[in-house]
């Protein structure tokens, strides 16, 4: 059998990208970033975020951060949401701006050619939008368009019933989306205000790739982010976790149920991390040769998709799982997943399933970093969750240094079958709510 | 999370353009197999693709889904190599693979490190020609599908409408049958249809191979002779003469309710040309076309006149991708704003139509536009696998490597009056089809709550 074959070829340690050389550049005014040079074609990745994201919308005000985040393109200094655009699109510069639970951020391409230019629009973006009550008015209503087609959306449903359940009156138990309700009342002073509170230097993390000096990027990051504020508002306290264990299910006419389940999980800086995370890939990663994927998709044909992920926030951490299954197969696809994590729990994984997942995890590690906005975006993650700059060369070490004792350990401290709550949204057949 | 195969193969062929032509190198093998190479030597790391020239519209009748039922079922094994080692061995290297279904092509690809790809090859290679499959792996399988198909389609109304809306856009052409296959007849699919379909289609002079990455032409060739090289053609391989469309005579209006819709749009498809071998002046235009009235949410014709001058809608598009063999559909989307109906947002919808035909496009409009297209090409650089993909897809449908490379000087050479040509021939109503997605009750609807 081929597979035998490979097994002698399958030890092998790709370098990360041999060229790649990440440098830590502070600029003038006192602003750090991550840079890869890379000369090779002429634009500039660069990834800006913010720490706190729409955690950090005020009391009542849910939806205000989010709402701030897309009105960001929609006007500054003395150019219209139109104009704004016309400018952008002259260049050819690409802006992206995104909020999410714990930062906002802000992805740009500039062209070598006018990044000046492009620089000075953004930074026109940044710091001073107009925040145009027209503006303000035309993209509230396509957020409660979202909303309301959230609220008929199964795989929106799902796992805000579980977050509701599990954070109570914390931020995260709430889409950062905001509700109807509180979307239609924010007003333009609430979005200025959002804006303040989030887009601060105390809580920046930049990185940037591609034609670019570390000299130039010095310059490029005072002049775009140096008028910031020095300080926002205080990030959110850490989440307590309320789920209890059982089933939830909501009603919703659709032939196949959306089923999102978890319990609690490890955060990221945890010593056995680096375990949990190898066991997550066998149980669940996205992989077919995945345990959940092999037993409820390729052998019984119950779902199209399952998945598990290690869901690591600022605030809280979780065990997240998720599939989607014909409402005559839910039952049986979750008695499925419940084995499997009672069984991994308490037999861990084979030493066959650890070794061929280091190779995955390690030999997949160095593909990531295949160009400019890839490299850029994961440098600046890297900056988010406190890694060191020489994490990219030292990571594979510290994949391969998980020993069995340590996995066997860890599975049975993050695996809790009897903690699992699985939402299910749809109408399965012989799945209940339990009291 | 990871998803065999991509059936809707929405490539942004638009815009995006190839880098420069001297990283590309193309030959062919005896045995019919075509070969591109696309270097880019900034990252180890390589992606090999398989493209066959079959897809969704070359099924026989009443056996829809086959050409993607197989594409799953390519995953269940050879004599050597297990069911499911296939992917293993893949992710056993640090890789990830996966697979997708199109009307006009089924391709399979393997992203890896460049040290790996003559394993690819070898793998690739077997399967092409030698897959073993059993009645339990078709069955199962068969369940996976319809799991996929509730998933992607009838869980979402909008998916549903779509695929009515083909259903009555195509009068004869099997680009109207949903890719994968309607409901009754993907449960009768069988072991046999799916070898049928194999032992005929899946053979080199069938297919495109396409390596990009950090690899040399030289490599590749070498490889690609030893693990290709000796698979035996297929006579079974036909020039791709489907049913055509006869002319379209009457408009048709499609209305789907359904109580999960809760915002009702409207959607509405014109049969429009698409890109030929040597002829791509019309699809260009048309490309122009959809990004100068629905391209942005700010500057657009649709969004100028319909969300900023008027508060007509919430979300407004036009789109067209004329990557197909042959014919395209041209498409605009309105979301209306709540309180305004279907029937109003329409009709102010077509009063911006009627009026860009009558004023043509704005030079200024056309020219940042332009500037997009020759910076998409220094952008579409950094991603060589959108590259990989973008020559997979359109020498499937016949076009050659110069068309390829032609394509951002001929979006370039379209005209404000080409695009006024294009757009007075393609908005013709009587070949169009409009589709209304509402709740059940009468629009305009109220917010519901759950």
């Amino acid at each position: 059998m081929m597979l035998r074959l490979i097994a002698a070829l399958i030890v092998f340690a790709v370098p990360v990208h041999a060229e790649m050389k990440i440098q830590e550049v502070t600029s003038p005014g006192g602003i750090t970033a991550w840079l890869v040079e890379d000369h090779g074609i002429p634009f500039t990745a660069l990834e800006i975020q913010f720490r706190g994201g729409t955690s950090l919308d005020a009391p009542g005000k849910r939806g205000a951060t989010n709402l701030m985040t897309a009105l960001i393109e929609e006007g500054a200094d003395d150019r219209d949401s139109r104009a704004f655009a016309e400018a952008r699109d002259d260049l050819a510069a690409q802006f992206t701006f995104d909020s999410g639970t714990d930062s906002v951020s802000v992805s740009a391409r500039f062209l070598t050619e006018n990044r000046d230019q492009g620089v000075a629009l953004l930074r026109s973006a940044l710091v001073n939008p107009r925040f145009d009550q027209v503006a303000v008015d035309r993209v509230r209503e396509q957020v409660l368009s979202g909303l309301r087609a959230d609220e008929k959306d199964p795989e929106t449903i799902a796992p805000q019933i579980l977050d509701r359940l599990a954070f109570g009156d914390h931020p995260y138990a709430s889409s950062g989306n905001g509700t109807i309700d509180s979307v239609t009342v924010l007003t333009r002073d609430d979005i200025v205000a959002a804006h303040a509170g989030a887009l601060a230097r105390d809580r920046i993390y930049v990185a940037a790739t591609g034609d670019i000096t570390a000299a130039e990027l010095g310059a490029v990051l005072d002049k775009l982010l140096g008028d910031l504020p020095e300080t926002g508002v205080p990030l959110p306290a850490d989440a307590d976790w309320l789920l209890k264990p059982g089933v939830t299910v909501q009603d919703f006419p659709t032939p196949q149920s959306v089923v999102f389940f978890g319990h609690q999980g490890i955060t990221r800086d945890d010593p056995d991390f680096f375990a949990a995370f190898i066991l997550n890939e066998v149980l669940g990663g996205g992989r077919f040769s995945a345990r959940l994927m092999t037993e409820v998709r390729e052998k019984r044909g119950l779902t199209y998709g399952i998945g598990t992920y290690l869901v690591a926030m600022d605030q809280a951490e979780l065990v997240l799982g998720q599939f989607s299954a014909s409402n005559d197969k839910v039952a049986q696809a979750i008695e499925v997943t419940r084995a499997e994590w009672a069984k991994i729990a308490t037999e861990g994984i084979t030493e066959e399933e650890l070794a061929t997942t280091k190779t995955f995890l390690t030999g997949s590690y160095p593909l990531r970093f295949d160009g400019n906005g890839p490299i850029a975006n994961i440098l600046v993650g890297m900056q988010m969750e406190g890694l060191p700059i020489d994490y990219a060369v030292t990571r594979n070490a510290k994949v391969e240094a998980v020993t069995m004792a340590d996995v066997k350990r860890v599975a049975a401290r993050l695996f809790q079958p009897d903690q699992l709550h699985f939402v299910v949204v749809g109408q399965p057949t012989g799945v209940t709510t339990t009291p | 999370m990871l998803r065999r195969s991509g059936l809707w193969a929405i490539a942004a062929v638009g815009l995006s353009v190839p880098a420069v032509a001297e990283t590309v190198s193309t030959f062919a093998l005896p045995n019919g197999l075509d070969v591109v190479v696309i270097e880019d030597h900034r990252a180890p790391v390589v992606v090999h693709m398989i493209w066959y020239r079959v897809g969704a519209a070359d099924e026989t009748p009443g056996n829809s889904g086959i050409a993607h039922f197989l594409e799953h079922l390519m995953f269940k094994g050879t004599e050597k190599v297990a069911p499911g080692d296939f992917s293993a061995t893949v992710e056993a290297q640090g890789g990830n693979d996966n697979a997708f279904t199109s009307w006009d092509y089924t391709a399979y690809f393997q992203r890896v490190a460049a040290d790996r790809l003559d394993l690819m090859m070898e793998m690739e290679a077997d399967r092409m020609r030698n897959l073993r499959l059993t009645e339990d792996d078709v069955l199962t399988e068969r369940q996976v599908i319809l799991e996929e198909r509730a998933e992607r389609t009838d869980s979402s109304p909008g998916a549903l409408l779509s695929e009515q809306m083909r259903a009555a856009q195509y009068l004869n052409h099997p680009y109207g049958t949903p890719i994968i296959g309607w409901r009754h007849e993907m449960e009768a699919l069988s072991r046999e249809d799916a070898l049928t379909h194999y032992e005929r289609y899946y053979a080199p002079n069938n297919a495109i191979l396409i390596v990009a990455g950090d690899v040399t032409p030289d490599d590749v060739r070498a490889m690609a002779e030893k693990h290709y090289g000796p698979l035996a053609p297929s006579d079974g391989i036909v020039p791709r003469i489907r049913p055509q469309e006869p002319p379209q005579l009457a408009e048709r209006r499609i209305a789907l309710a359904d109580e999960r819709v809760s915002e009702p749009y409207l959607l509405r498809t014109y049969i429009a040309p698409e890109r030929d071998p040597g002829n791509q002046k019309d699809a260009a235009a048309l490309t122009i076309l959809a990004e100068l009235l629905g391209g942005s949410g700010q500057t657009s014709v649709f969004a100028r006149a319909l969300q900023f001058d008027t508060q007509t809608a919430v979300y407004s598009s036009a789109f067209y991708d004329g990557t197909t063999i042959d014919d395209a559909t041209f498409g605009v989307l309105l979301v209306p704003v709540p309180g305004v109906s279907l029937t109003d947002a329409e009709a102010a919808m077509d009063k911006v139509i009627a009026d860009f035909l009558k004023d043509g496009p704005d030079p200024a409009a056309l020219e940042r536009i332009k500037t997009q297209v020759r910076a998409g090409e220094i952008y579409a650089k950094d991603d060589v696998q959108g590259l990989a993909r973008m020559y997979g897809e359109e020498l499937a449908i016949g076009l050659t490597v110069e068309d390829i490379q032609g394509w951002d000087d001929a979006l370039a050479a379209v005209t404000a009056a080409d695009v006024s040509a294009a757009a007075e021939k393609v908005f013709d109503r009587k070949q169009a089809v409009t589709g209304w997605l509402t709740r059940p009750e009468a629009e305009p609807a109220k917010e519901v709550t759950e």
